[in-house]
């Protein structure tokens, strides 16, 4: 029990530390006050928004995935080429998150496909529930493909379920291969890894085996992928990475769309 | 700042189940193994409660520290992070406390 507010934690601290002063305040208010057990997930909100958008998207059976990334590190880059080289085989409908302008949703809108920009303002990731209405609004056809491009940040997206299948996380050559254990928290919620911008390997120091090591201490089931998403280098693994996903969330290829493998 | 909806999250949950009454007090349990932080969550918590029942009230953190079980050896240990291995050498761990986002109580007047 705390020695100065008598609630029942065995570690924190006060801020403002003044003894007598709090001793006193607390002494009042305790003899009129009533103390109510919650025991609630500060996130069950959130929670119970992504379970929501889970059950609507497995409704329209719809395979979403989250990806995030530091800003720049080639979300748009990878979409734009993914879109255009999966034309006629998936469809794909963009969630863009930024705190700001709508130059990404533009630059996918221009490959045809339906493109939602959230601008967050002041926020630093997407939410469950901002996310369900931009679902609303974007309408995806049964059998499609929803990526969500979080708002650009390692840290916070990692916290926030938005009722994705899966998520990947993008790094690029030019950010570092320590960057897996300097934000563990976003690569130990990930499914795969994507090492971007491999095309420049020459010019920048990037181990792409030490950063997967790296990468697998934090999270031993976490897949890797290295592609150019501006070459177009490494790009058929991640075709084949996101057609299997598609399959297990949506079943075999309807009559009449390419399917390769089993 | 993750912290800051995390902070607007406490101050919902607690308005709605305290009604018109007063809140003194809020405790909360926040994992070392979560990334949010103490001091940021703290801060966040002050701007957030403003204009809200929660504005005068103090804001209890309890942080929980973190425990694994090794899945190689077996052996319990307590960690403050992600990246921290077993004494065997080994990452493969399963975490079994550390990773709280709770709110226990709070109390009105």
């Amino acid at each position: 029990m705390c020695a100065s507010c008598g609630c029942s934690g065995h570690e924190h601290t006060h801020d403002q530390e003044d003894e007598h002063g709090l001793a006193h305040e607390h002494a009042h208010a305790h003899a009129h006050a009533t103390s109510i057990k919650l025991e609630e997930r500060i996130l069950a909100k959130n929670e119970r928004y992504a379970q929501r958008n889970r059950d609507w998207l497995e409704g329209r059976n719809v395979l979403t995935l989250n990806l995030m990334s530091s800003p720049g590190a080639g979300k748009t880059t990878l979409l734009e080429r993914t879109i255009r080289a999966l034309r006629g085989e998936l469809e794909v409908g963009v969630v863009e998150g930024d705190q700001e302008t709508s130059f990404d949703a533009e630059r996918l809108r221009a490959t045809g496909c339906r493109t939602l920009q959230i601008n967050t303002g002041t926020g630093c990731h997407l939410e469950a529930q901002m996310f369900g209405e931009a679902l609303k609004g974007l309408n995806p056809p049964p059998r499609s493909v929803v990526m969500i491009e979080n708002v650009g940040n390692l840290v916070c997206p990692a916290l926030f379920d938005l009722g994705e299948h899966a998520r990947i996380v993008i790094l690029s050559v030019t950010e570092g291969d320590d960057k897996p254990l300097k934000y563990p928290h976003m690569f130990r919620s990930c499914q795969l890894m994507l090492v971007n911008k491999v095309d420049l390997l020459g010019y920048v120091q990037f181990d792409v085996e030490r950063c997967v090591e790296r990468a697998r201490q934090i999270n031993p089931a976490i897949a890797s992928l290295t592609v150019s998403a501006t070459t177009g280098e490494g790009m058929d693994d991640w075709y084949e990475w996101l057609r299997r996903q598609h399959r297990l969330q949506c079943g075999p290829a309807a009559f009449g769309s390419v399917q390769s493998g089993v | 700042m993750h912290e800051l909806s995390i902070a607007r999250s406490i101050v919902e949950i607690c308005s709605e189940r305290a009604g018109s009454a007063r809140i003194n007090r809020v405790t909360v349990e926040v994992g070392r193994l979560t990334c949010v932080t103490p001091q940021a969550l703290r801060f966040c918590f002050e701007a957030g409660a403003q204009g809200t029942p929660l504005a005068s009230s103090e804001l209890c953190i309890i942080e929980v520290a973190g425990r694994a079980r090794c899945r190689r050896c077996a052996a319990e240990i307590e960690l403050d992070d992600l990246v921290t291995p077993c004494s065997c050498g080994s990452r493969d761990l399963q975490y079994t406390a550390g990773e709280e986002l709770r709110i226990t109580e709070m109390e009105v007047a």
